[in-house]
């Protein structure tokens, strides 16, 4: 076999596997990008089911009305905000949360209420799971961003068109008084 | 719901992820879901009905121990014949970094992936060689859990990414209502854990002993655990030896009730814990605690709180504390009130349905797990059309 042949099979062959490399990788960023849409789909499920819940509280007569207002007010605003003040507006009703249940006896007075065992439920298991779903989310999001930052995904645009993922910042500290394990 | 979750360790070794493993799932069918465990285990172990045998681990060395892995071909097999035929909603891996069946899950199955991580072990090399494999396998997990605010640390910095912290479980009742066992009873301290593994803090304790003695001779030291009794003594004086009682390896009750009997339970681990279940049990049991101050014993014992800590390694410190609550009855009945409300916190009731809350988070919307088809050749290379 005269040496050119053979060379130019050696070129081949490496074409054909840094090809499949480069489809490996193109693979696992696809993957990346349905967590991420899967991550953010499940925060906003969790974002609206305690802004809804918050709604309802807040509606239900069973807070003082200076409270109902405040956190009708923000739950409202959470659930209408567009999508590049929807990080201000959720904190906005994390605060608002924070301060109407700030101590353990409003959140008696909510249980001793006709349904209102069910409503501070509801309310409980939401503000635990907004952070958690956010911190998967995010997590999702760093991932992605490690693996577009590299050489080979620059280079041969292996993302697309899909854009640059960014993280969701807001404060998510649920009110002590509703997540005090010591008294469940 | 339907839940798979991958043992790395060999089910017939005991051990704390183990039994970890198999209080969850127990709590899981007690709720109404289907569980069925993978775990690594010899094919004549006699297993309980939820768990299914990936073959038996092989000892190999790895990370300066011998550790007892599943991988290769069959094992890898076996773990796609399982995502198969287990149709889960959610499958919850165990340790995934460790080269074993957790690994293997994770390189196998698509869909919502839960991770636990329970070690914080420092950095190997091996892992640093090996973080571009683990990278593409870690990235398919759609949740992580760490033990304790610990271990969420090491893992944001070894992998990067966060954590949500969900501590380890503990079935508070089963400790709270054991029956005190009236020989274990009267000045004794309580020290459980393996007797010639040095970072349990056996050595520590012996150390601090003689002082302990001479402010109360009326104290025992009662051990809980296996290894060497003779070895162990050796640094006492003679005369003070009839003061330390072995027991052995003790039953699962018997650990409870011994936990129930001592007046004070004495931890002075020295490194390489990431959670400290046994300072949960014992406060479950209503036993004060005295431990020393690793940074995951500080965050169970609600940084002192519910718990008393002295210096790490400080024999000294750890005598002056242990002398000054067994003669402080109040402080004790202090420490049992305050502990006995701070781990209920660590119950399955809560710790199972935050375990939970983290399934239905990544289950909404998304398929269930499948076992990944590898994509051919011919996709690959554009040539299968459907």
């Amino acid at each position: 076999m005269p040496p050119v042949t053979a060379t130019l099979i050696w070129i081949l062959v490496a074409l054909v596997v840094i090809g499949l490399y480069l489809s490996w990788t193109a693979g696992r960023l696809d993957r990346l990008h349905s967590r991420i849409d899967a991550a953010r789909a499940a925060l906003d499920a969790q974002l609206l089911r305690r802004a809804s819940v918050a709604q309802e509280l807040a509606t239900a007569g069973v807070l003082d009305p200076a409270a109902s207002i405040v956190l009708y007010e923000a739950a409202h605003a959470a659930r209408q905000a567009e999508e590049e003040q929807r990080e201000v507006a959720e904190s906005e009703l994390s605060q608002a949360l924070r301060a109407v249940f700030g101590e353990a006896q409003q959140v008696e007075a909510v249980r001793e209420a006709p349904g209102g065992e069910a409503a501070a439920r509801e309310l409980t298991e939401a503000v635990r799971r907004v952070p958690m779903a956010r911190r998967f989310h995010n997590d999702a999001v760093r991932a992605v961003r490690a693996l577009r930052r590299h050489r080979k995904v620059r280079w041969f645009r292996l993302a697309g068109h899909a854009p640059f993922p960014m993280a969701f910042e807001m404060d998510d500290e649920p009110p002590p008084a509703l997540t005090d394990r010591s008294t469940v | 719901m339907r839940i798979g979750i991958v043992c790395p360790y060999s089910w017939d070794v005991p051990g704390g992820v183990q039994f970890h493993i198999r209080d969850l799932a127990e709590y899981f069918i007690r709720l109404g879901h289907e569980v069925s465990v993978l775990a690594p285990a010899d094919d004549d172990t006699p297993l309980p009905p939820y768990v299914v045998s990936a073959g038996r681990a092989v000892p190999v060395p790895y990370n300066g121990s011998v550790a007892r892995l599943n991988f290769g071909f069959l094992s890898a097999a076996r773990v796609r014949r399982w995502l198969h035929d287990g149709e889960f909603d959610v499958i919850h891996i165990h340790e995934p970094t460790s080269p074993s069946l957790g690994l293997l899950a994770c390189w196998a199955a698509q869909g919502p992936i839960v991770a636990t991580f329970h070690t914080s072990n420092p950095r190997s090399r091996a892992m640093v060689a090996a973080y571009a494999i683990l990278q593409a396998a870690l990235e398919k997990i759609s949740a992580r859990i760490a033990v304790s605010e610990y271990a969420r640390r090491t893992l944001v910095e070894h992998l990067g990414g966060d954590a949500v912290v969900i501590p380890n479980g503990v079935d508070v009742d089963f400790f709270a209502k054991a029956e005190p066992k009236a020989e274990w009873q009267g000045n004794t301290i309580g020290f459980m854990g393996r007797i010639d593994e040095p970072r349990k803090g056996l050595p520590v304790l012996m150390k601090a002993l003689p002082k302990i003695l001479a402010a109360r001779p009326e104290t025992r030291l009662l051990v809980a655990g296996r290894g060497d009794e003779k070895e162990a003594v050796e640094t006492l004086p003679s005369r003070l030896r009839s003061r330390v009682e072995f027991l052995g390896m003790i039953s699962d009750e018997d650990k409870a009730r011994f936990l129930r009997s001592v007046d004070l339970y004495v931890a002075p681990n020295t490194g390489g814990e990431s959670f400290g279940i046994i300072l949960v049990e014992a406060m479950s049991a209503g036993a004060p605690v005295l431990a020393s101050d690793l940074d995951a014993f500080a965050q169970v014992l609600d940084r002192g709180a519910a718990g008393e800590l002295f210096a790490n390694e400080d024999a000294d410190a750890l005598a002056d504390a242990a002398v000054r609550l067994l003669g402080d009855p109040e402080r004790r009945a202090q420490l049992r009130e305050r502990g006995s409300t701070h781990v209920r916190r660590f119950d399955w009731s809560t710790v199972g349905a935050d375990i939970l809350s983290v399934y239905e988070t990544v289950t909404d919307g998304t398929a269930a797990v499948a076992a990944d088809e590898r994509t051919g050749l011919r996709a690959r290379l554009g040539l299968a059309r459907d």
